[in-house]
């Protein structure tokens, strides 16, 4: 891991202004993923992790501020640059797809026209030509008879044929970062493993870096070369993905995986960890977001946990963690 | 697209049919007898009686309802008891000069509204929000002909800014050869650039006035439908895809947030059907409104009969237009019909 990452964040601080109060969603969050490798974000509901893609990604919504950190693409910081800079390589060099693929596609345009919206973006194709190479990309991602689907809207077709599209549009400029928001929730358990091959064959053609968000750690598991476990708005450990299941050093990995029996893991399951998510208004949150959960909590948590850097191969945000 | 086209004019129908026994029923309800109205103070009662057969009003309500219905297929919407003329004509001659104003009226609040309520929702928080917000407050709270009276005597009485409130053309011009019946489109089309220029003169103040009233409701609209689009997963993704910020609020939020304020157009409209009436006679347009409350006030119901059956007819007619560009902006809808 010497090569420059694809993408690395770095210090990670996001708050939403609220009218209960500010909520410091993200905190220091770090991490790197590497050209050619997949990156897991696993967490709870309300870990962050979709607000971390966002922050990344410039899109979070007016409530939200990036209050500290940088987020390297290239050499270009997105947190820092200017909303033209950013809207310049948004699509082009990272691009990012979401779930419930059936809203997420514009309901009163082709999905043909909103593929050929990219390209004519970013991938100079002249006009003319956008549509045919619009019709190739639905090929690319496996859609039968692309030609009549090109001229189809969102609402014909079923959820995993959106999401294939939500992935030619989000593949079209052949971006070197592809950031994935649970891609699969709400699809049936056939197509979320289809749209997963799809996703790894493709992002191995382009030697694309994946950023894959879920709360399915079995999943990760199946799909990612590491994972970053976020709770309450914090790293709290990166790993190897075999690493992080043979030796998990954080108390949370550690009950998640215990709440993790192999391939049958879902949603209910990794909510039945003991004690919530703290309310993230809260002026008193204790250092360690975990605490008031954790069985090892010892008097010497409470001051500001050691920094958890993006680069090294397991990282650990805990005064105590498992050996 | 056709097959849905027929459809949807033969669902109006039904609402036709309504119409007609509505404003028959209507009519009938009306205070004050036409009979005793018509042959005047000094009747006597046989006489009264004797205009009552004469007039039909005598026989039981199907069987006048009867008449009426053949009449209206003949085109015949009765006459007016005080002025004897044909309300059928009347009403054609002066729908044009009620339209001409109307649509007008529309296309002025439009043209302020839509782009106000775009730039309110793409700048919340900016001084053009709050004026957004103004405007929508102030044009809910003023009576229409509260801002008819103010604009005429400050652009007519204090600047002189504006022709006096006399109807569509000043004493001294002449209207243009009825092609339309449009003033405005009829003297363009004979190249007459004065009666253009004299009836644009009159028809403003009386527009401006109907377009503050349709102002607050198409805004308003506009504004919250936009809102809610750019906050929409779609938006979202047309953002992460570095799509151009035009793009993004034109192709993709403008187009969406349409489809609503697109709705609330036909509500509008009602709305300012029934403001025209006060309108008209503040301004003393020769249109089918102030007709109506003359006859109104007469107890004169044909007219009134013909007025509301008019307005009615209108009302289905553009309703089912609105439909039509919806299904053209909204794929779905052509599906589901
Ligand atoms: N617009 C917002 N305003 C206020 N708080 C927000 C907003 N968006 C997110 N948050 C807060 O940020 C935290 C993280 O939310 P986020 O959506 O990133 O969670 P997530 O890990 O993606 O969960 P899920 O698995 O449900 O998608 C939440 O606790 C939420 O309260
Ligand atoms: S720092 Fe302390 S409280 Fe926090 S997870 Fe580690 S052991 Fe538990
Ligand atoms: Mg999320």
């Amino acid at each position: 891991m010497t090569a420059a990452p694809a993408l690395l964040v770095e210090d990670l601080s996001v708050a939403f202004r609220t009218r209960g109060g500010v909520v410091q969603a993200l905190e220091h969050v770090s991490f790197a993923v590497q050209k050619g490798e997949t990156l897991a974000i696993v967490g709870e509901s309300g870990s962050g992790k979709s607000v971390t893609a966002y922050a990344v990604m410039g899109i979070l919504d007016p409530a939200g501020r990036v209050t500290a950190g940088r987020a390297m693409l290239g050499g270009l910081d997105l947190l820092a640059a200017s909303a033209d800079q950013v809207a310049a390589v948004r699509g082009r060099e990272i691009a990012m797809i979401f779930q419930n693929p059936r809203t997420a596609l514009n309901p009163i345009r082709t999905v043909g026209k909103q593929i050929a919206d990219v390209l004519l973006r970013h991938a100079n194709v002249p006009r003319r030509e956008a549509p045919g190479r619009a019709v190739d990309l639905l090929r690319a991602v496996g859609i039968t008879d692309p030609a009549r689907r090109a001229d189809a809207y969102p609402f014909e077709m079923s959820g995993g044929m959106c999401q294939r599209v939500m992935i030619a549009i989000a593949l079209a400029a052949r971006p070197s970062v592809l950031i994935a928001d649970e891609p699969t929730t709400g699809l049936d358990v056939t197509t979320q493993a289809v749209i997963m091959d799809l996703i790894g064959d493709l992002a191995r053609d382009i030697g694309m870096a994946t950023i894959f968000i879920t709360h399915d750690l079995a999943l990760a598991a199946q799909r990612a070369d590491r994972i970053v476990v976020m709770h309450a708005g914090h790293v709290v450990e990166t790993a190897p993905t075999a690493e992080l299941f043979a030796r998990p050093r954080h108390p949370y990995t550690a009950e998640l995986i215990a709440a993790t029996p192999d391939a049958a893991a879902n949603l209910s399951e990794l909510a039945s960890i003991p004690g919530a998510l703290p309310d993230l208004r809260r002026s008193d949150l204790p250092p360690c977001r975990y605490a008031e959960r954790c069985p090892r909590r010892q008097t010497d948590c409470d001051v500001a946990l050691p920094a958890a850097p993006a680069i090294p191969e397991h990282v650990v945000a805990c005064w105590n963690p498992l050996s | 697209m056709l097959t849905l086209m027929l459809k949807r004019l033969a669902m109006t129908i039904p609402s036709l049919i309504g119409v007609v026994i509505v404003t028959f029923l209507l009519t009938r309800a009306l205070p004050g007898d036409p009979a005793a109205y018509f042959a005047g103070p000094a009747a006597s009662p046989e006489a009264i009686e004797q205009i009552r057969a004469s007039l039909g009003l005598d026989q039981p309500l199907p069987v006048q309802f009867v008449h009426y219905v053949i009449d209206l297929a003949h085109g015949d919407l009765g006459s007016s008891l005080t002025t004897g003329q044909p309300v059928a004509a009347e009403i054609a001659a002066r729908l044009p000069a009620s339209a001409e104003l109307t649509l007008l009226g529309l296309i002025v609040s439009m043209a302020i509204a839509v782009p106000l309520g775009i730039l309110a929702a793409t700048r919340p928080g900016s001084a053009i929000d709050h004026a957004c917000r103004i405007v929508t407050t102030a044009g809910v709270s003023l009576p229409v002909f509260f801002t008819g009276l103010i604009l005429v005597y400050v652009f007519y009485y204090l600047l002189g800014w504006a022709p006096a409130p006399l109807g569509r053309l000043g004493i001294f011009d002449s209207p243009p050869p009825t092609i339309t019946g449009f003033y405005l489109i009829d003297s363009l089309l004979t190249g007459d650039g004065t009666t253009f220029m004299a009836s644009l003169k009159q028809l403003a103040l009386p527009a401006i006035t109907l377009g503050l009233f349709a102002l607050a409701p198409i805004a308003r609209m506009t504004r919250a439908s936009m809102l809610a689009v750019l906050s929409s997963d779609f938006v979202r993704t047309a953002r992460a895809c570095g799509l151009a910020s035009y793009t993004v609020v034109v192709t993709y939020a403008f187009r969406n947030a349409m489809l609503p304020v697109i709705t609330t157009l036909g509500m509008v409209f009602s709305f300012l059907l029934g403001a025209n009436v006060l309108v008209e006679k503040v301004f003393a347009w020769p249109g089918i409104g102030s007709f109506a409350v003359e006859a109104l006030i007469a107890s004169d119901f044909a007219p009134v009969q013909g007025f509301v059956l008019t307005m009615a007819v209108l009302y289905v007619a553009l309703n089912l237009a609105i439909d039509m560009l919806y299904g053209l902006i909204d794929p779905r809808t052509r599906m589901d019909a």
